[in-house]
Formats: structure tokens, sequence, C-alpha cells
């Protein structure tokens, strides 16, 4: 791509999950783990969830600590249905 | 079927609640105290005469006709300037009061042309009727004498006779016709608040000017069509009257441009368009217009609409008209393979904001219910998506709280980030007319707008913030109020949580939210924040109306809780002349949000998730809902280009012009297989279709649309749709094709099924509307009139709940590259991406989008005023011309986006907000040079534009 702001999906996906979490950061303690993952079921479809699962195995994924945190609480998405 | 006239009162209602009652005529008449004769007279149905009243202006007693006479009081005092006192005895029809009008009539009609049978006004004329009323028969003084009628006086020129006034593209002004009543100049002072008319001279040498003696085209004036209804004559005159003639039937309507959501009356001839004339009862208007409402019309049959469904195999392909069975055909083959082929999550569809509810309604039922997925999206992603998320955290409901009467009641407003003058013109009205009466300005904006200062109005405070540092300020606002404790306890304790309170109290007593330190991040001055900000908890009724400016933003979805928390601690929460007010881009973001077009939610916001709102749809669609999320637009695209998004249906928006990154909107629908696109025009996103659907304007179906005080509002069709289908049927048939076993005959009957389905319209009905002209959500057995006011008693998530706001930059930053910031905007004249303003006159206001900057930044780069430069950003760069001005400060530069060749969203960024994804268009950090013409982007899109465009000529049978 011809300018540096054209990120890929996996790019967009991490810098937006890390934009949740900076959300949830300033939120009480006991909110931030279930907020960022509420947040991330709530909005994100499927595809973005496999995805997110993707990147979340890879090391060096960008992921900020909160998220990974929250992945455990995130919804594995399911085959679509035909 | 007739033209609805309605009753002209002479003097505004009194608000009084003690009842008077006097005699008139014999007649007993009941009425507020404070009311003027004229008006009780008119409530008892007798008609006084009069020439200068208005029931839309103050009382001014110049006309001299509506004189009475009262028992035990001396003289014929003025019945719109006399109040009507318990036990007065009245008497409107005398020989002494039949004299003294019939003597004004003569001299006023002895100073008037008498062309009545080629006059533009003959039959809509209240000269011509009062002569009528008082029974004039003869002028005795002749018509030889000084006048202002004749252009010459015998041979030689006539100075008091001035020339026609043509200017306006939408309306004349005729000295020779003038009777110098004022109504026009009050109109435009106490209506409009523009102030751009006066009387100059005194006496026989008065008359109307408009600002300077300059033309009403080079004056102040805005066009807004209040003088043109309040003329008596022929003066002021609609150029479309004087070249059609007078309508013959009317019907009440709503506007199909801003938020506001004006109600109009559609006159016609026939189904030919006379004139849009605002209607006194539109409870959001309340008889007042803007220049595009009340003029901006002419795109409905303008020569570009496209009236025949095309398709093409490929974008390069020229277009090849068909007929609409077979573009729906197409269609559903084309959506059935790509979901056979990349499955059933491969399509999806983007409801308009421009549409009617029930519209809008079908394509996110055509989506879920045909489709098979929920991948539908809305263009309130890309504006106020962040106010439905906010509002919803701290009050519980994705909605604005106030109807617009409620800025009557105000005492402090706070406006961040809108431009109520430019983008919502007839509100702006409002305000001002309340401000002038005394409430006070709170602006917090990067730019100084029109109501910092304009006549008679002063903003007490403008906080000048750097772009994006919104939650800086507004938490430092509520850093004041709290560590000078100016909150309102008691309000707190009874409405919300008062643990979350306490822990929100004491993050935002942080030092580092104080305006001295925020002062570094935001360029505003701690003393003016200081000061603002206990003004607003200490000045009454406190109001927050805001807009664009402040849910574009990385930390847009902040912000707006961080309003929803001021409202809260200062108490101004579920009363008149208070609340967190949204102001609404486009007619009918509201209703799209409400209609479930958001990819997350069904129709009320509710979440996909609750198993007990699908199993509503399920049984009465007889379908199974996936009970997941579907794509946002900016996901959509992602998706497109990673090659799991092949097919898109698009009604009435423009994506390509008005969603950010350009380049990243292009290439996601270059990479579909069947871009379907729904529109009036071969808009900008159209260049990348395969089929074309035709698309009506919203005078030519029925339905209703939401305004920003979520006021449920029917639009009327007045002419048959030249495409030939409301776009209603248009999608109906387009389910049809795909299998689906839809069968509306009006949109009626799919409003009910809204209200079958979705609480908070249980009670919305046609019917209802008609009778109560329309009504505010929730609509139900608890408010079976709707609801004005919101969180009344209680919040409609129970309690109110205070959310931490911590200021975080946007990663959009400034630097040694890019040192400027841009923001954008709308202009009053123009409206979103153009393509309705565009195609008519309103374009002599507003040619081109111009980049304000700094004579400071200008200077440096050496730009002079209208200059080309070039605009640079991360994304992308454009080319406009500058326009020097210090409404911006030094470091910003501003520009709108209503042309599609000025490509501003090539420069914008991908950033976007962190709960919502709605793009961050009010910050990009750009670099700006000379330049010597449009850039290579723009060169090649034009290029692909034209190309795109074709049509390929129809082959005649005989060939």
């Amino acid at each position: 791509m011809d300018s540096e702001s054209h990120k890929s999906t996996a790019d967009k996906l991490v810098y937006m999950a890390n934009q949740i979490a900076t959300f949830f950061h300033t939120q009480p303690k006991d909110e931030a783990v279930a907020g960022v993952a509420d947040h991330i079921n709530h909005f994100w479809e499927p595809r973005m969830r496999a995805q997110f699962f993707t990147i979340l195995e890879q090391p060096d994924n960008g992921l900020d600590p909160l998220v990974v945190e929250a992945a455990k609480h995130i919804r594995k998405p399911g085959p679509v249905p035909v | 079927m007739s033209l609805i006239q309605e009753i002209d009162y002479g003097t505004p209602a009194s608000t009084s609640e003690k009842m008077i009652t006097l005699t008139i005529d014999g007649n007993e008449v009941t009425v507020p105290e404070g009311t003027s004769i004229m008006r009780a007279s008119m409530e008892a149905g007798i008609k006084v005469p009069k020439l200068c009243a208005s029931d839309m202006v103050d009382a001014f007693g110049s006309c001299r006709l509506c004189l009475v006479e009262i028992e035990g009081r001396n003289g014929t005092p003025a019945s719109c300037t006399t109040p009507a006192v318990e036990g007065l005895v009245v008497r409107t029809q005398t020989q002494r009061l039949k004299d003294i009008r019939k003597g004004v009539m003569e001299l006023y009609i002895s100073d008037h042309p008498l062309d009545c049978l080629t006059c533009a006004a003959n039959g809509d004329c209240e000269l011509q009727d009062m002569a009528g009323a008082v029974g004039l028969r003869d002028v005795r003084y002749g018509y030889e004498g000084d006048n202002h009628v004749f252009a010459k006086a015998g041979v030689v020129a006539n100075d008091r006779w001035l020339p026609k006034d043509e200017s306006n593209p939408y309306f004349t002004y005729d000295p020779s016709k003038c009777i110098v009543c004022s109504l026009c100049v009050r109109a435009c002072e106490e209506v409009q608040g523009t102030f751009a008319l006066t009387i100059e001279g005194r006496g026989f040498n008065s008359r109307v000017a408009s600002g300077a003696r300059e033309s009403f085209i080079e004056s102040e004036c805005v066009s807004c069509g209040a003088c043109v209804q309040a003329c008596p004559t022929a003066t002021l005159t609609e150029k479309s009257v004087i070249q059609i003639g007078q309508p013959e039937h009317s019907k009440v309507t709503t506007c199909a441009y801003c938020g506001v959501g004006c109600s109009f009356k559609a006159e016609m001839r026939g189904e030919e368009l006379v004139r849009m004339v605002p209607w006194k009862d539109g409870k959001a208007n309340r008889g007042h217009s803007c220049v595009k409402g009340r003029f901006a019309y002419g795109y409905s049959t303008h020569k570009d609409r496209i009236l025949n469904p095309m398709i093409r195999e490929k974008i390069s392909d020229p277009w090849r008209e068909v007929t609409w069975d077979e573009a729906y055909k197409h269609v559903a083959n084309e959506f059935r393979r790509i979901q056979y082929q990349y499955g059933r999550n491969s399509i999806g569809g983007i409801t308009s904001s421009r549409c009617t509810n029930e519209e809008t309604f079908l394509v996110q039922k055509l989506v879920r219910a045909g489709f098979g997925n929920n991948n539908v999206d809305t263009c309130a992603r890309v504006c106020h998506s962040p106010t439905g998320y906010g509002l919803k955290q701290t009050f519980g409901t994705s909605a604005g709280t106030q109807d617009f009467d409620s800025v009557e009641h105000t005492d402090v407003v706070i406006i961040i980030g809108a431009n109520p003058t430019d983008g919502h013109p007839v509100f702006a009205s409002r305000l001002k007319k309340r401000l002038r009466k005394g409430a006070k300005l709170i602006i917090v904006d990067p730019r100084r707008i029109d109501l910092v200062r304009s006549p008679h109005v002063e903003a007490s405070y403008h906080l000048p913030l750097r772009p994006g540092t919104n939650v800086a300020v507004v938490t430092s606002m509520a850093h004041v109020i709290v560590t000078e404790g100016l909150f309102d306890e008691k309000f707190i304790r009874e409405r919300c949580d008062w643990a979350e309170f306490q822990d929100w109290a004491a993050f935002v007593s942080s030092p580092e939210h104080s305006p001295e330190a925020i002062e570094q991040i935001s360029g505003v001055s701690p003393q003016l924040l200081r000061e603002a900000a206990r003004l607003f908890a200490t000045g009454g009724n406190g109001s927050i109306y805001y807009g664009l400016g402040v849910t574009e933003h990385s930390q847009g979805s902040t912000t707006v809780m961080a309003i929803a928390n001021l409202a809260m601690a200062t108490g101004n929460i579920g009363r008149k002349g208070v609340g967190v007010n949204p102001l609404r881009g486009q007619n009918n973001v509201q209703g799209s949000c409400d209609m479930g077009s958001f990819p997350h939610e069904l129709p009320g916001y509710r979440h996909i998730s609750d198993e007990s709102t699908r199993d509503i749809f399920d049984k009465l669609w007889g379908i199974k809902l996936q009970d997941e999320p579907g794509l946002r637009i900016p996901n959509m695209l992602d998706a497109a280009v990673d090659g799991t998004f092949k097919g898109i249906y698009i009604q009435g928006e423009d994506i390509l012009q008005s969603d950010p990154d350009t380049k990243h909107v292009a290439a996601g629908l270059a990479a579909m297989e069947c871009v379907v696109v729904h529109d009036l025009f071969l808009n900008e996103t159209a260049n990348y279709a395969h089929v074309f659907l035709p698309g009506s304007t919203f005078l030519e179906k029925d339905g209703t649309f939401t305004n920003a005080e979520r006021r449920i509002n029917r639009v009327r069709k007045v002419m048959s749709p030249l495409n030939g289908y409301a776009d209603w049927e248009v999608t109906q048939n387009l389910a049809k094709a795909m299998g689906l076993n839809w069968n509306y005959q009006h949109p009626s009957e799919i409003m009910d099924e809204v209200a079958l389905t979705t609480p908070s319209f249980a009670g919305v009905s046609f019917d209802l509307l008609d009778r109560e002209g329309s009504v505010q959500w929730p609509c139900n057995e608890k408010a079976p009139l709707g609801t004005p006011i919101m969180h009344i008693e209680s919040f409609a998530r129970g309690r109110g709940k205070f959310i931490r706001t911590e200021y975080v930059a946007t990663d959009e930053r400034t630097g040694p590259r890019f040192p400027l910031l841009l923001t954008t905007g709308r202009i009053l004249s123009q409206y979103n991406v153009g393509a309705q303003t565009r195609r008519t006159d309103n374009v002599i206001w507003h040619e081109e989008d111009r980049l304000e900057i700094h004579p400071h930044d200008a200077e440096q780069r050496g730009i002079r005023d209208g200059d080309w430069v070039k605009v640079t950003s991360r994304s992308g760069e454009t080319t406009l011309r500058a326009l020097i001005t210090d409404r911006v400060s030094t470091g910003v530069v501003y520009t709108t986006f209503h042309h599609p060749t000025t490509q501003a969203n090539v420069i914008t960024t991908d950033f976007s907000d962190w709960a919502t994804n709605c793009p961050e268009y009010k910050v990009t950090a750009v670099q700006v040079g000379a330049s010597n013409g449009p850039s290579d982007w723009q060169v090649k899109y034009d290029e692909q534009a034209r190309q795109s465009r074709r049509i390929a000529p129809v082959l005649d049978a005989a060939e």
C-alpha cells in the first residue's frame, strides 16, 4: 500500500483491542478484564474474533496484557451456519 | 385535497396560567392573561383587520388597521399592542373604526401598484384582503403624487423608486410593493436572529434595506425565508411562485436535510411543487426554516437523477439500462451465488439515514432475514455511534434527553463540537432567541463559530481547545465542579449510584485533571475554564448540546460519557431546560439507529445476543437469527480487502465520499463482486457499483423520519416517484426476488410491524401520527402520547452511572512532517456530501470547499488568500484553495467536505473511536504547502469517475 496509515486487518484488530484496553485500564480494576471481554463479545463479528485468537497465539503479538488477560472470557466463534 | 390554511392569531400566545375573561363584540372570551385583544378576538373567531401583525413576532402596532374601541377608554387603541384585561368590553367594528380603517387603506393603496391581476401574490395578498375587508372603493388621493411605485414621475426619474432586487436565487424583493409594515425586519430579528434587515429613513422615506444598502445576496441574509413568509404583499416573493403561480393544495411533511426535522407544508399545483412553507404546528421548528429545507429541493427533479435500473459486469464497463425485473433477478442471483461460494456471511447491507424509518427497517430486515446474517450498518457509524454507546452506558438510552422546546427554558448552554448556525440552523435560531432573553452561552470549539459573537448574541466563554482534547477539557470542568463543591448532591444521591459517583469524584479531583494541568494539552486558559465550569454549575438550568466535534474522535464515546457525567453531577437531567442533546447530522440518523441498523442490535437497541428479543423476530419472520454481531462498515471493508466479504446493498449512502480513508474504501469496494447502489444519483460509491437501482426523494413517498429529539414525524408523498417506485418498494421487490414472502401494501404496515416488535414504539401508528402530528419515543402504554423529556423520575437504566473518563491522546499526532491539525465541518448552504445541495441554486453560496488557515500559518508558508494549496497527511494528499482567516487558531486548519473533487477524506486517517469505530474525522495531522493544482490522485479519480459514469446508448429495436 502506498501510505503508512494502510495497515493490515490483523494490525487493525490489535490496534482496536488495545484501544479498548486503554479505556478499561482507567476504569476500576475489578471491572477492567470483564469490560474488555464484554466489549469484544458485544461488538466484534465472529471472523474478527477468530482472527483475534490467531493473533493471540503468536509470540510478540503486540496485544496489551489486559487484552491477553481478557481473552479467556472472549467467546470462541462457532461455525457459520450454512 | 385543499390548501392547508393556518390561523394567524396576530400576536404570540401568552404562557400565563392565569385566565381572564373579556367581552368582544358581545362574545365572552376567556384567554390567558397577557394575551392581546387581537389574539383574544381571533380565539373567538373575530378577525380584526391587520397588516403588520403576525403570531410569529411580537406586536408592533404600526399599520393602524387593527384599531378597536374599548368601553371606558378614550381613543382607538391598536388591538395587537393592547393586552386583554378582565372585564373589558371591546368593539371591533364601529362607524368610527370603519372610517379610520378605510382612510388608512386609502393611503396605503395610493402608494401601491394596481397590477393585482398580474401580481405573483394575487390570491395570497393580505393587502388585497384588507382592501376587501374594509370595503375600499375609491382612492381620493389619486396615484399621481409622491410615490414609490413608478420609475418615472412624468419624464423625470422618480428618486423614491427602486428596482427589483433579484439577486437571491430563491426570492425577489420588489420595493415598489412594500408597505413598510416591518414584518420582514422583525422576522429576521425575532425568528431567525440574523438582523440582516432594517428600516432605513423616516416617515414617507422609510424603506426596507438589506445589510448596509446592499443587495440581498451581498448582505448578511442567510436566505431562511422567514421574511418572505411574513411579507403581507408581493414585496418578498418566492421565485417559484412567480414562475408557477399560487399553489392549490398542500400536505404537511418533514424536511429531509438535517436532524432538526422541520415540518413543512409542501404546497403543490398538481404534482408540481410550488414551494415549501414551514408549518407553525411543527414541534421541532415552530414555523421556522433554513435555506435548505425552505428552498433547496430542486435536486428532486434534477436532470442528473437516474430513473432506470442499470447493471454491468465490471466496473470498467459502461452502464447498461435494464428492466426492474432484470435488475432484481441479477442482484438476487449474484448475492445467492456469492453466499454459496464464500459463505452466508460474505454479503451485507447499509441502511440510509436519509431514508424513512420504514425503508431502513426493511433493509435491515432484508439483511437479517434474507441474507441470514447481521452484516448491516448505517452512516451513524461515522457520526453518532459514540452517542449511542456513551448515553446507553451512562443513562441507559441511546438518545438525547430533551425536546427542542426545552431550549426555551434553559439558563446556561454549553455547545461542544457543533456549529448550529450552519449545521442545525433552525435550532440555532431558537437558541439565539433564548440567548437574547438572557441565557448564557459557553462554547467549546477549536474554531470561532458564529455563535461566539453575532448580532445580539455573545458567548460568555469560548474555550478554543486543540482538536482531540475534548475529554481533557470536559473532565477538567468536572474537576472544578467537584473540587469547588458545586455538584448537586441531592440529585446524585437520589438518582445515581453514590458509590460510583464517589469513585468518579475522586478520579476527577486528582490534580492532573485541574485546568492548570490540562492547559498543556488543550491550550485552554485555566481561568476561563474555571469560570465556565462555575457558570454551568451555578447558572440555573444547564443544558449541553453537542455535535460531531464530540463524536468523531478516537475518544468520541469517552467524551459523550464525560458530558453525561457533567450533566448528572450538576443535576441537569430530567426536566425542561436541561439535558444532554446530541445534534444529529442527518434527517433520520436517530431513526436509522432506532430501527436496528447496527450490526449488534435489533430494533429498539436490543442486543442480538438477547434470546428473548431474537425470539420475537424469529417467530414473526419464520427464521432463525444469528446470535452474533455482524460487521460494521469499516470491518466490512477490511473483510472485503481480505477476501471474505464480496457483496453489498447500499441504500442512500455514499460511503466513498463520506467515509474516511477514501483509498481504503475504494480498495474494499473494488474487491467485491457485487456492489449494489440504490440512490438518486450516480454518486461516488456508484463508481464501484455493478448494479444501480434508482432511488426516490422524500417528496415521492410515505413514511416517517425521527429527528434528534426522538420525534417521529410523518413524511407524506406529494408526487409520484420519477423512477416509478418508492425506496421501500424497491427493497421489497428485491426481497421477493430473493425468495422472501413480503407483501407490504403501504409503509404504515411496516410501522405496525415495528410497533409490534419494539416496546419503545409499541404505541406508534400512522393513525396516531396523523392525529397528533408527531410523537417522541418511547411511545407505549406508559406514555401513550410519547415522551418529550426522558429520565424524569429515574434513568432508563435505573440509576445514572458515573464513568471515569481519562484523557488519552490520539495517535494521530503532529510532528515535524505534519505540523498542523486539520478539522472538518459543515456550511449552512450545503449538506453532507452535497449530492442534493450541489444540485440546487445553493451552490452560489459555496461553489467549492476551501481550506481555512490562520494568517500566521499562511504567512510562514507563503500562502495568499485564494491560492491553491496542497494538504498532505499520512494517508494521502489533496488540493484545494486557501481561505485566510483568524477563525481558526494557529496550528489548526479547517475545511468542509461537500464537494467530491476536494477529496477531503483522502487525507483523513483510519483512526477511530475506541468503542464504536466512528472515524476520527476531526483530527488529522497535515502539512500545507503551495500547489499548482489538482493532485495526481484527484486527476486519476476524476478520470475513473468519468469513465465509470458512462451509460451505454440504448439500441433501437429497428437497428
